[in-house]
């Protein structure tokens, strides 16, 4: 249910219109009614947002949200309201469920079931080949009309060179693009984390960057060849990000992005940890120069946008030997204090670019009409507390994955509120999701501000 | 005396006066398997488990043999006997143990870091005895033991590694040693078996056999494993032998009075010709006869034999 609110006194961020300062923002009937400096509104709920950064709604183009088939670890709706409480209105639920999304009924059914889960919108992504088995293509024509935003067999790189230029050549007909998951499997075969100077020092199986340049190159030929448009999911090598802005000023149609953990955490880390299975992930953790090479990427817009690659597992996956554990970590509810506090507040990043990175850079990529406070759009805002800071603390994620490598550590500029089409779906005041309680007589942020 | 930790996992990062008490206490180990009466009571009442995941003669023998000199009580458990094969996880496994009052895990484990997982679940001691490509830490020891005694020192020392480096557990133990106690080790093999990085461990990389092993005291040929030439890291033993193997001529090339080591099991013609692993320089078996003596310093300076009657 949506309702009429009057965001008064924070600080608007909205690289699609530009403006950065000081702004109200007026919402009524789920749409932006007017952003300006003093705005009245007499009868309406007032929010003051003093002190807050206000967003466009955070777009997240990369979750695994398990269901069907492995509700256990993830369901679609625990997922979406995970997503808002990590301040995301958006996401894109990858195909590699059991069985996968990849004909049109399935999409029907992710549709569905985000629609009952009152968290963050939820765009399914299909597969590129039928049961994700890398022979034949998938229906996408059905799923893209289904809504589908995207098509990729994620989790799964596409190894069949043939495979993939088809790919491209259909979806560009339909006018969308094919999201790349770039790993070689025979030169990353058995690999538990990147090879280098940590995997020889613990003794484990390690996955070549080159694993991942190989196909992010064959990729880029591919979509010369095609002028089809392919996405690099989870970039995570400083020779990807070469490659991607050569082919960027080629005018070859590839798009990247890059996850909270590739752009803040190292190889080492494993080493430091002595081999926690919550610092194992597909892409691995790389090296201090691909760190700073996808974050230059990111300044200049080689990475178009920050992507979490939510990774959910149960407690179980993980743990267990390192060779044995479960690839990922879930990233919806630490990805924005970790851009805040390990990006923006060292100005590694400029504010306006990262919030560009977390929504004009994703909704771009996917063609949604989303990521700005647009008089007339919809309104998916989310609210940044620059100011408050606190410990990571898995046991309380939404999300019922709590594998995450950055447990215990303190962050700064947590999402505070996350509205989806003018519909409270998150409020931190209020408790883990504020939903109906926001919207009635709660004890939320909201609640405090009403009937002034 | 004893060491202020619970666990013995690898040799990186383990200080040099540990890595010294270690190898004094087998001094006086060796002179208890030197009596006609060979068990002491120092850990009596103590009960120390085995349990191995992969196939093990030297090691595990080597452990049981250590514990039962000292008193304790042993359980051996291997995979193929256990409810691991009825998909029992490690960490069930270990908690099974610790409740049932295990003081000390010995294990092997075909998995890379799995004692440092095991060692998380238990209160109780964890030996390394191998895991997977990782460390082997009671053979570094009884490596470094072996050449002490017979040059009398490991700092300056210089020792040439041979072999599949990438896979062996014996060589990062090694390594991290002989590294920490100030020796100057060389490492040679096949490109496709040297792991990236090595340099960084503070070793010296060939890939030349004669630049590893010219000049050194002691030669140190690994275990080729037969998996690693089927994966096409090499193309035929008969061709490692003709590059790496060790022979009269090339163990010409190291010191006069260098020492020849193997953890064995050797695979003869392959990793070593017979003439120099029956020679007089080798110390092959003797390397095993210290193999139980190192372990009895270990389980006793980790069990805390101190505090026994």
């Amino acid at each position: 249910m949506s309702i009429d609110l009057l965001i008064a006194g924070g600080t608007v961020v909205d690289p699609k219109s530009g403006r950065c300062g000081p702004a109200d923002v007026l919402i009524r009937g789920g749409r932006v009614e007017a952003v300006d400096v003093g705005i009245t509104a007499p009868g309406v709920r007032e929010l003051d947002a003093s002190g807050l950064v206000v967003a466009p709604g955070f777009i997240d183009l990369h979750v695994h949200l398990r269901e069907p088939g492995e509700e256990w670890k993830e369901t679609i709706a625990s997922g979406a309201r995970a997503a808002a409480a990590g301040g995301f209105c958006a996401v894109c639920c990858m195909a590699n469920t059991h069985p996968p999304i990849d004909d049109a009924a399935r999409v029907a059914f992710v549709r569905e079931r985000a629609r009952a889960a009152d968290g963050a919108r939820v765009f399914p992504v299909g597969a590129v080949s039928k049961g994700l088995a890398g022979e034949e293509l998938a229906e996408l024509g059905g799923m893209f009309a289904a809504g589908a935003v995207a098509a990729s067999d994620d989790g799964r790189p596409v190894m069949n060179a043939e495979l993939m230029r088809c790919a491209l050549e259909y979806a560009k007909m339909l006018g969308r693009p094919i999201i790349s998951h770039a790993e070689d499997l025979n030169l990353a075969a058995g690999g538990a984390m990147n090879l280098g100077e940590y995997s020889t020092r613990l003794g484990l199986r390690g996955m070549p960057a080159a694993a991942e340049e190989a196909m992010v190159a064959r990729d880029i030929m591919l979509a010369a060849m095609t002028g089809g448009h392919v996405h690099i999911a989870h970039a995570s090598t400083a020779g990807t990000v070469a490659m991607v802005r050569d082919a960027k000023r080629r005018g070859i149609r590839v798009t990247a992005e890059a996850t909270p953990h590739h752009l803040t955490l190292t190889d080492r880390l494993v080493w430091e940890t002595s081999y926690d299975t919550d610092t194992k992930m597909n892409p691995p953790l790389r090296t201090p120069a691909d760190v700073a090479a996808l974050r230059e990427g990111l300044r200049d817009g080689t990475i178009d946008c920050i992507a979490t690659d939510h990774a959910p597992h149960h407690r179980d996956d993980k743990e267990k030997e390192y060779a044995y554990a479960a690839f990922g970590i879930s990233g919806l509810e630490t990805a924005v204090p970790l851009v805040f506090t390990e990006l923006v507040e060292p100005g590694e990043i400029d504010l306006l670019r990262a919030i560009a990175a977390l929504t004009v850079g994703p909704a771009a990529v996917v063609g949604l009409e989303l990521g700005g406070i647009v008089v007339g759009g919809v309104a998916d805002i989310t609210l940044i507390d620059p100011e408050l800071e606190l410990e990571v603390r898995p046991q309380d994620f939404v999300s019922l994955g709590k594998n995450t490598p950055f447990s215990g550590r303190r962050l700064r500029g947590w999402p505070v509120m996350t509205i989806v089409n003018g519909r409270v779906a998150f409020d931190r005041a209020a408790g883990s999701t504020g939903l109906d309680r926001a919207g009635g007589a709660g004890s939320g942020r909201l609640a405090g501000a009403a009937g002034r | 005396m004893s060491l202020a930790y619970k666990d013995l996992l690898g040799l990186e990062g383990m200080p040099a006066q540990d890595i010294q008490l270690v190898l004094d206490t087998t001094d006086s180990m060796r002179e208890i398997l030197g009596r006609k009466m060979k068990k002491v009571p120092t850990l009596r009442g103590r009960t120390v488990v085995t349990l191995f995941y992969e196939a093990s003669t030297r090691t595990r023998t080597s452990f049981e043999l250590a514990a039962k000199y000292l008193s304790a009580d042993t359980v051996s458990i291997t995979a193929a006997t256990s409810s691991v094969q009825k998909g029992e996880t490690l960490k069930d496994t270990a908690r099974t143990l610790e409740v049932m009052g295990a003081d000390a895990i010995i294990m092997r484990h075909p998995a890379s870091g799995a004692p440092h997982f095991l060692a998380r679940c238990v209160s109780g001691s964890v030996l390394n005895g191998g895991d997977g490509t990782h460390e082997h830490p009671s053979q570094g020891l009884l490596d470094m033991y072996t050449m002490r005694r017979h040059k009398g020192r490991l700092a300056g020392l210089k020792v040439g590694i041979v072999g599949d480096i990438y896979h062996s557990r014996v060589a990062r133990s090694n390594m991290y040693g002989l590294v920490t106690m100030g020796a100057e080790v060389r490492v040679a093999g096949p490109a496709t078996l040297l792991p990236p990085g090595l340099d960084r461990l503070g070793v010296r990389v060939c890939t030349r056999l004669e630049d590893a092993v010219a000049g050194v005291d002691v030669v140190m040929a690994l275990r080729l494993q037969l998996e690693r030439q089927q994966r096409g890291l090499f193309p035929t033993t008969r061709e490692y032998a003709e590059l790496f193997g060790i022979n009269r001529q090339r163990m010409a090339l190291a010191a006069p009075d260098a020492l020849l080591m193997h953890p064995g099991p050797m695979n003869r013609g392959v990793e070593v010709t017979s003439d120099v692993a029956d020679g007089p320089q080798s110390v092959i078996e003797e390397q095993v006869t210290n193999g139980v003596a190192v372990r009895m310093a270990l389980l006793y300076l980790l069990l805390g034999g101190g505090d026994a009657e």
